[in-house]
């Protein structure tokens, strides 16, 4: 049988992140148009309690239960996988564009010697293998690519798919196995929780951005009002960011992160190519700003123009009052 | 300390063009990477305080020149430059083993590079090189503290929910973000000096590779296509008083069914 397609996983706080749930489910899609078999794989503290969940997607779940001693969880994610793919030789492996998913096709690339497609934002099946829909130069063009090999790596952006039930759950294996390789010494000495959470920009349907024109970090708290309305998440500029007005974990572009969400409220943003780059192909764009000249308006669908501290407040307003109704 | 930067001169971002080939146009209006800046910035701190130099390793084609005299104006003493016209078309994998090549010539007590590169967004060659060359990988680095006395290196790096401290021993890799904090202008002495600096030239052959085994001979990723996606039909303004405004914001929001 031709080897099957994996999707690798990956944890937080013991449970399989939205991103590991979108792999589970790209690989069910893609192994049964291949026709091939398909397993979502997850390495860690508490894998086997996780994987039940996890292989409602579809796709067996193959579970490393093990502790990772104080080393990161990307180095042990990879040695475990390097070890499996040995033993099982799959054809190919889905892995998320996260940080720690980087670090492990990183990783797993020079280990296994394969080739990768990197930053998917679709994947399907093709007669040449998966076939990856990538957006380049910032959303100005959109290539599509394949693996030269029959086997190889492909990282996959959040929200290529839509995390979803499989027809019927998969199986749940759990592996002893040990490591075949051993990745140079790290540790991890501290962890240092920060007050406001996780942020989780890549992953939101609904994103509102803050800029320059926020004018300050209280300004943010109009911002932080309409993402909770709309059940979204806190996106920033640079400038705000290199202000110190919000976090780096916020930020938005070129040394950001990119984001694709249904909705994205930039309140207060010029819409420089260093922004741009990082939302433009975002569903719908909802500009606000008091400049109707803005580069923003040129990339907008609806370009209000006007003082955000005057339409933000109004708008969560509005949109709780909706809801009531 | 010894620490070697990996250099990439990239396209200024949003001139990025297409060349023959499906390749990115490296023919002209190259700067450094945004995140690559970042962590020249870094290294330079360090060897301020720690003494030592920073050299800068590019792999890359003739016009890479500028980016790299820029980094020596910013104070790296020398840089190395692997241009080969075989190297053209190097996917992820092929840029992996040329960067480790060089690197395995040169000593040093860190390499740092840039988490990712804003024309090919992968992120994933630093943790590949250093796999190459067993070297201990600390990523999405926030702050970096070496301890050249015990020879150590402590790394700050972004988690989900905040940091994690990580320690390795050097000689190591760590990649880099703009949490490092802003770099530096070329001082009028910098450029002046960047000016009689070495950048030593290296060819495939010097690091014992053939052209078969990079560029776009070896590519293990082919390019199907391009396209531009379908323009936006232009934006809808609204220039009326706020609660009018708010009116058409939610009427359009639902019309779109985003609300």
């Amino acid at each position: 049988m031709a080897g099957a397609i994996w999707a690798i996983g990956e944890m937080l706080d013991g449970e399989p992140t939205r991103l590991t749930r979108e792999l589970a489910t790209l690989a069910a899609g893609l192994s049964a148009d291949a026709q091939r078999p398909g397993a979502t794989v997850l390495v860690g503290a508490g894998a086997a309690e996780a994987a039940p969940s996890l292989a409602d997607h579809g796709p067996d779940v193959i579970a490393v239960d093990m502790d990772p001693a104080g080393r990161p969880a990307a180095a042990v994610v990879a040695e475990y996988v390097a070890a499996l793919v040995r033993e099982r030789e799959p054809a190919f492996l889905l892995i998320g564009a996260s940080d720690d998913g980087r670090d492990v096709a990183g990783s797993l690339q020079a280990m296994l010697g394969w080739g990768a497609l990197v930053s998917a934002a679709g994947v399907r099946w093709t007669d040449a293998g998966p076939q990856a829909e990538m957006s380049v130069f910032g959303g100005r063009l959109t290539t599509t690519s394949h693996l030269a090999a029959d086997h190889g790596i492909v990282v996959v952006r959040p929200s290529a798919v839509v995390a979803q039930a499989g027809p019927r759950p998969g199986s749940v294996e759990r592996v002893e196995i040990a490591s075949a390789f051993r990745l140079a010494d790290v540790r991890v000495v501290d962890r240092i929780v920060g007050t406001t959470g996780p942020v989780a920009i890549e992953e939101a349907m609904v994103i509102v951005a803050g800029g320059r024109g926020v004018g300050g970090p209280e300004g943010f708290v109009v911002v932080e009002e309409l993402a909770s309305e709309l059940e979204g998440a806190v996106g920033a500029t640079r400038a705000v960011v290199d202000a110190g007005w919000i976090g780096y974990g916020h930020q938005i572009g070129q040394t950001g992160k990119s984001v694709r969400p249904q909705l994205y409220v930039a309140a207060g943003i010029s819409g420089a190519i260093q922004h741009k780059v990082g939302m433009q192909t975002s569903g719908t764009i909802v500009a606000i700003n008091r400049d109707p000249d803005a580069p923003i308006a040129e990339f907008a669908d609806l370009m209000v123009v006007g003082d955000l501290f005057e339409i933000l407040p109004r708008l969560s307003a509005a949109l709780r009052s909706r809801r009531a109704r | 300390m010894r620490i070697v930067v990996l250099l990439k001169p990239v396209p200024v971002v949003g001139t990025e063009k297409l060349a023959d080939g499906w390749m990115v146009d490296r023919s002209s209006g190259l700067e450094a990477n945004g995140n690559d800046e970042y962590v020249l910035e870094a290294a330079l701190k360090i060897v301020e305080a720690h003494g030592g130099e920073v050299v800068t390793l590019t792999m890359g084609p003739a016009p890479c020149t500028e980016a790299i005299r820029k980094a020596l104006a910013m104070g790296a003493t020398r840089a190395v430059h692997v241009v080969d016209s075989a190297l053209a078309g190097s996917d992820a994998l092929a840029t992996g083993l040329v960067l480790a090549a060089a690197l395995g010539r040169m000593e040093y007590d860190l390499a740092m590079a840039g988490a990712d590169t804003s024309d090919g967004q992968g992120g994933i060659v630093g943790a590949a090189v250093a796999v190459h060359l067993g070297l201990p990988y600390l990523s999405y680095a926030a702050a970096i503290e070496p301890d050249p006395g015990a020879g150590t290196v402590r790394v700050r790096r972004i988690s989900p929910t905040g940091y994690d401290v990580m320690e390795a021993r050097m000689p190591a890799l760590v990649a880099g973000t703009q949490l490092l904090g802003e770099p530096r202008y070329p001082s009028l002495r910098g450029i002046m000096q960047a000016r009689s600096r070495e950048i030593a030239s290296w060819s495939l052959a010097d690091l014992g590779l053939g052209p078969a085994e990079v560029g776009s001979a070896a590519a293990r990723t082919v390019v199907d296509g391009a396209v531009h996606p379908p323009e936006r039909a232009g934006a809808t303004v609204v220039r009326e008083a706020p609660d009018a405004a708010v009116e058409r914001i939610v009427d359009f929001l639902s019309a779109r069914r985003l609300i």
